[in-house]
């Protein structure tokens, strides 16, 4: 795969630049785009036509009620919907220009780029050490030290302070919040480009979100970030961009399929939405 | 004035609303429900009791029984038709060992790989796939006799034709037991939460990494138990080693591939339909020696699990 324009803000002075800072070199050129993308589970059409273009060093978010695709737009963003039996993306998903579906796009390679977080904290039932090795071990990274990786992968994802001392631990002895970032420290060891996060905070408490939404807003001078969220006031908080989906019921066959409403800057989205299903959404009148 | 009394007033409504919908929920049960209560729990009570009493008494028992031979020779000796007084177990259990192991060595491989492609590949939905899973369950449940038949056929004599030798033995007691194994790694590999292959693969490791590196070892207690739960049972099996040559007094240590072979099981059967009094001491003496070979085996499973989890 072509890997141009590869993190063009990675390198910079982490001390000084802002996260909302729209000066950064690069930011917002198109990562990933989405062309009139349907995604089935055998005959069931769980969320079609969907236009949007995730942007370099900016944190999207996809809010939406339940059951109106937003998580399966983001999981077949890394072909991890190629787990699911059945599961098949129609149209065009482009990763710097290349077709992520394509014929001789490696899998394993995709997923190395587009890292992962999911809604449950799921470190492996492991060391804190060997869950951030775990990913450049698999992937057969070259690595000069290790050791060196992991304080790196954890002090970006602000943990290192907390587990320095019992790095050779179980991951399991952490909170869920220091898992939720230990899963994000481990996403980060492979060097991805882009990170998805599926509902990263719906498991933990207002601290801990509080935390990983810092972690976030850090990470996206160096990061693309998607972000799939329930709470309207973390995707206003954080994001840059919004995607709004929702449900829409056939009235012939009843079927219920997902759809891309509106996708537009955060700001547009809350203050003054072109649809009004966005606007009835975000002001709480339904979803 | 009135406007300040209604808080409290409210208040008191409200906790006695509270407690009234608590008590409805956890206050005295009625008086025939607690004692369908009691019955049914001194029912199961004596469940427990009767499988704990039968057992006790069992050991015991033969403890008793076999007293006078409870020593050294009985382990190491070899067995005899006219000396029982100085006769003991050194073959059978030699052979039993042999089986152990080659059973072992046979049946976690087959066991764990089906497992895995049943657990891991297999697409659930295809008829194929369904058909292997209904007879693995209907193979556990085959009497162990079967096999005997099937090991005399075809792997004694046959296609195979090892000859009455204590490899055969092996095989035939590992194919016994593989379904049950298959069963038992299947139910510790699913038991693994798909959380963990997720966040592996989306680490980029490939499927084969996910399994040996995650499923695997997180589902490795599991598959032990099953194994020598596996094993003890095959152990123990007298009837299908009666078909694949397993002799009684045979006095010479198994070699693998040649020669006679003896098993614990078979020793104790031969020795307990002997007429006299010293030979039935001897035949209980050895039902003591199988179950501290069976205790030894179960200790080390349970040692080697609680090894294997406190790793992290």
């Amino acid at each position: 795969m072509a890997a141009q324009g590869r993190n063009p803000a990675r390198g910079l002075d982490l001390e000084t630049a802002s996260a909302n800072d729209l000066s950064l070199p690069g930011r917002g050129s198109p990562v990933l785009s989405c062309k009139d993308v349907s995604v089935y589970y055998g005959k069931f059409r769980a969320v079609s036509d969907v236009n949007l273009t995730i942007g370099a060093n900016e944190i999207t978010a996809m809010i939406g009620p339940s059951g109106c695709g937003k998580s399966t737009v983001l999981r077949s963003l890394n072909r991890m919907n190629d787990l699911v039996p059945g599961a098949r993306v129609e149209g065009l998903i482009g990763y710097h220009g290349v077709d992520l579906y394509g014929k001789d796009v490696d899998v394993i390679e995709v997923r190395r780029r587009i890292g992962m977080v999911f809604q449950k904290p799921n470190p492996f039932p492991a060391s804190i050490y060997n869950n951030i090795a775990y990913g450049p071990r698999v992937t057969g990274m070259k690595v000069d030290d290790m050791d060196d990786l992991v304080e790196q992968a954890l002090t970006r994802a602000a943990l290192w302070d907390e587990v320095k001392n019992k790095l050779h631990k179980s991951a399991f002895a952490l909170s869920g919040g220091q898992q939720q970032r230990l899963c994000i420290a481990r996403a980060l060891a492979t060097n991805p480009e882009v990170i998805l996060m599926d509902e990263p905070c719906s498991a933990l408490d207002p601290i801990a979100t509080q935390k990983i939404e810092d972690l976030m807003l850090d990470l996206a001078r160096e990061y693309t970030i998607v972000i799939v969220t329930h709470n309207m006031q973390q995707a206003a908080r954080v994001s840059q961009r919004t995607a709004f989906f929702t449900t829409v019921v056939d009235e012939q066959t009843g079927e219920r399929t997902g759809r891309l409403v509106e996708f537009d800057a955060t700001e547009k989205i809350f203050s003054t939405p072109s649809d009004e299903r966005t606007e009835a959404y975000i002001t709480g009148r339904f979803g | 004035m009135a406007d300040r009394y209604q808080g409290p007033r409210r208040a008191r409504l409200a906790t006695a609303g509270a407690r009234a919908a608590v008590e409805s929920v956890f206050g005295e049960q009625p008086r025939g429900d607690r004692i369908s209560g009691m019955v049914f729990r001194a029912l199961m009570l004596l469940a427990l009791a009767t499988a704990l009493v039968m057992l006790t008494s069992l050991i015991i028992y033969s403890a008793w029984r076999g007293w006078g031979r409870l020593d050294l020779d009985m382990i190491t000796e070899k067995p005899s038709r006219i000396r029982p007084e100085q006769a003991g177990y050194g073959p059978a259990l030699v052979g039993s060992i042999y089986m152990i192991v080659g059973v072992i060595v046979l049946v976690v491989p087959v066991g764990v790989g089906a497992a895995v492609y049943l657990e891991e590949y297999a697409k659930k939905d295809r008829w194929y796939n369904r058909l292997i899973e209904l007879n693995i369950q209907n193979l556990a449940g085959v009497p162990s006799i079967v096999f005997g038949i099937l090991g005399l056929a075809f792997i004694a004599r046959g296609p195979i034709g090892l000859g009455l030798v204590v490899a055969t033995g092996s095989i035939t007691l590992a194919l016994l037991v593989l379904p049950t194994v298959i069963i038992a790694a299947r139910e510790a590999i699913r038991a693994v939460p798909s959380s963990i292959r997720e966040g592996s693969l989306a680490l980029g490791a490939t499927q084969w990494q996910t399994i040996s590196r995650q499923v695997l070892p997180a589902a490795a207690p599991g598959i032990l138990t099953g194994v020598i739960l596996a094993v003890a049972r095959a152990m123990g099996e007298a009837a299908p080693l009666l078909l694949v040559g397993a002799a009684g007094f045979t006095p010479f240590l198994p070699v693998l591939f040649d020669g006679q072979y003896s098993a614990l099981p078979v020793q104790i059967y031969r020795n307990a339909v002997e007429p006299r009094e010293e030979f039935q001491t001897l035949a209980f003496a050895g039902v003591i020696l199988m179950l501290a070979v069976l205790l030894a085996m179960n200790s080390f499973a349970v040692w080697l699990r609680n090894r294997y989890e406190r790793r992290w």
